[in-house]
């Protein structure tokens, strides 16, 4: 896996929160998250903890660019995203964010192989053999070297989940954004999945996010972020 | 992007393949038939239009003035009322005046060519059968250059008019209804009392019964005298070499004539108005049918549009733009109505071959005749771009809305 080594060298942040809220309009409207600053560097794991409904994971689409926030702004690499067009926020998710959900969301149709080419295809910046080739060794650093031609039916649940972080980084992101990764695994592969969450963080220089229910894995990461409420409580490093 | 998407639209419809066919076959239908109509439609329009050309003159100068003529009295007192008691007009020897020097002038103009006629009504007897029938009076020599009379001609020649001091060329039908044939003398009578014994030199055969039945011809001399008419034609049959441009030509020779020139369009107006309607009804129906064959295309779409929700969200996620989901699911729609329109084209000329092998009578034709079909790519293009605009816009809606999907909602719903 290429590190994006400068991304983390810097200090500054990769991904910043300011002043964000998210209010679902509705008769009663509901407040996702309320008045979050966070700011995200390269080289660390942060896990976002918190109860149920706390909006953990309200957060992570808001720093992942998949939503937009009522109040506040979101700046990746130090660029303002609130004025951005739907187009120039899918290029930077294309380019600068990768994303790894509970369920793999592996396209059924395609083998592992593919389902990693799929955002370089739409980016295009390499021909054929080069995505192939960075594909092939994707998978092989996370051990799926073996499966490139299985199709996500014919995967166990580990090795899908693996595929998808290979498909997140498929495009050299700075940030990994994940949802409750590991919460579909046993307790090996949640475990495993975790690691390579480490070994991106300190040997890539990226940041991964992650939100998680699971406290004993929150407690591996360098940061751990509480929200209750859509509110900030702690934000801790912890080693 | 394009070859990702393609990849992805062709993955989806394969997915959904037997209604992917279903809908496919709608368009392939419609396609097909449009063809076929077509085909069958301009095949009738054109072969109706070559008739009327092919057996009339492209442009008929007749003695007769679009506008009569002001009378002096109503010149003179342009804002008077004018009223004239017990003016009768004198009676007329009708028909174009300075005939010969009409047609020598006509014929001097590039790409005319000209004959003089003159028309008139007969009865004809043959041992105790009368007939009415019309006379026209020609010079043969002008006359072939003019009309396909010539190629009628079953029994005879045209030239064989002078072969005989009487003779006269009759449609067979009118023949076998005397109970005459060729070389039988018949007598033929005029409203101006003139009397001829003539001989049936050649019989002609057009497949149309009311000239096989109804017309003879002769000589433009002896009709003149048969008439009572020394030196008269009434008609001018003019033939031009562009004969979609007859019109123009028929107003510009009237303008220097005076007399009424009709072109053959103009003539048969009211009929080529009526085709324009049937092709108009035909574009229509065909619509319809494609129309229809868009609503499964439709069904199609949206139905993996709705199975693929989790798949848009994702794509979406990973930096997939609203244009690149829209192109997906717009391909899907594009690729069935490609792949039906090709189908299309088979079953359109299929038909077109097999419509070609049925022979039927038509009523007051004397001939079996087969279905006219025109053969056109055009025909094919238009089917297409019909077929690819309903399924392009079937496709479009569904593609639209999926574009729009909200992936935190997708996402959220699938956790």
């Amino acid at each position: 896996m290429t590190a994006p080594a400068a991304k983390a060298a810097d200090g500054k942040a990769l991904v910043a929160a300011r002043g964000v809220t998210r209010v679902l309009p509705a008769a009663v409207p509901v407040t996702l998250v309320h008045d979050i600053d966070l700011d995200i560097f390269g080289g660390e794991v942060m896990a976002i903890t918190g109860p149920s409904g706390s909006g953990k994971s309200s957060l992570l689409y808001l720093l992942g660019l998949l939503d937009r926030p009522t109040e506040g702004r979101i700046e990746i690499d130090g660029a303002d995203t609130a004025a951005m067009d739907s187009d120039a926020l899918a290029r930077l998710r294309l380019e600068q964010l990768g994303f790894v959900f509970q369920f793999h969301f592996l396209l059924p149709e395609f083998s592992a192989l593919e389902n990693v080419m799929i955002p370089m295809r739409r980016l295009g910046r390499l021909d054929e053999a080069a995505m192939t080739a960075r594909a092939m060794d994707l998978l092989g650093a996370l051990d799926l070297g073996d499966l490139v031609r299985k199709r996500p039916d014919q995967l166990s649940g580990g090795q899908a989940q693996r595929v998808a972080i290979a498909r997140a980084l498929a495009n050299d992101p700075a940030v990994l954004l994940t949802d409750e990764p590991t919460g579909n695994l046993d307790s090996k592969n949640s475990a495993a999945v975790f690691d390579i969450f480490e070994k991106l963080a300190r040997e890539d220089g990226r940041a991964v996010v992650t939100v998680t229910h699971d406290l004993d894995l929150a407690g591996r990461a360098d940061r751990r972020v509480e929200l209750v409420d859509g509110t900030v409580v702690s934000d801790r490093h912890q080693h | 992007m394009t070859p990702l998407a393609l990849r992805i639209a062709l993955i989806h419809l394969r997915a959904r393949g037997r209604q992917t066919l279903v809908s496919l076959l709608g368009v392939a239908t419609g396609v097909g038939f449009s063809i076929a109509m077509a085909a069958l439609m301009q095949g009738s329009q054109l072969d109706f239009i070559n008739k009327i050309i092919d057996a009339t003159p492209h442009i008929m100068i007749k003695d007769e003035f679009r506008n009569p003529a002001e009378q002096p009295a109503a010149r003179r007192y342009a804002d008077g009322a004018v009223a004239l008691e017990g003016a009768k007009p004198t009676e007329e020897l009708r028909g174009i005046k300075g005939a010969g020097r009409t047609v020598t002038q006509l014929e001097a103009m590039p790409g005319l060519v000209v004959a003089p006629i003159l028309r008139g009504q007969v009865v004809i007897r043959y041992f105790g059968k009368d007939e009415a029938a019309a006379i026209v009076g020609i010079d043969p020599e002008r006359h072939r250059r003019v009309s396909q009379l010539a190629g009628d001609i079953r029994d005879g020649r045209l030239e064989d008019l002078h072969t005989a001091a009487n003779g006269l060329i009759m449609g067979d039908g009118l023949a076998r209804k005397l109970g005459a044939g060729m070389g039988d003398t018949v007598t033929v009578s005029s409203p101006a009392g003139v009397v001829f014994k003539m001989k049936i030199v050649a019989l002609f055969h057009t497949g149309v019964i009311s000239l096989d039945e109804g017309e003879v011809y002769a000589l433009l001399k002896k009709v003149q005298v048969l008439q009572d008419r020394q030196n008269v034609v009434n008609r001018i049959y003019v033939k031009t070499d562009d004969v979609y441009g007859a019109f123009d030509r028929a107003r510009a020779i009237e303008a220097r004539f005076g007399y009424r020139a009709e072109s053959w369009d103009e003539a048969n107006q009211d009929i080529l108005e009526a085709l324009k309607i049937r092709n108009v009804i035909m574009y229509t129906v065909v619509a319809a049918i494609l129309l229809v064959a868009g609503m499964g295309i439709f069904n199609v779409v949206s139905t993996i549009t709705f199975e693929k929700l989790r798949d848009i969200a994702i794509l979406k996620s990973m930096g997939f733009r609203e244009a690149d989901i829209r192109a997906i699911f717009v391909l899907q729609g594009l690729i069935a109505g490609t792949a039906g329109s090709v189908l299309g084209w088979a079953l359109g000329f299929g038909l077109c071959q097999i419509m070609s092998t049925i022979e039927f009578k038509v009523r007051f034709a004397t001939d079996m005749t087969q279905l006219p079909l025109y053969y056109s790519p055009w025909h094919y293009a238009i089917a297409t771009v019909f077929a690819m605009t309903a399924a392009g816009l079937a496709a479009y809606i569904p593609a639209r809305r999926a574009a729009r999907v909200d992936p935190v909602d997708i996402i959220r719903g699938a956790a």
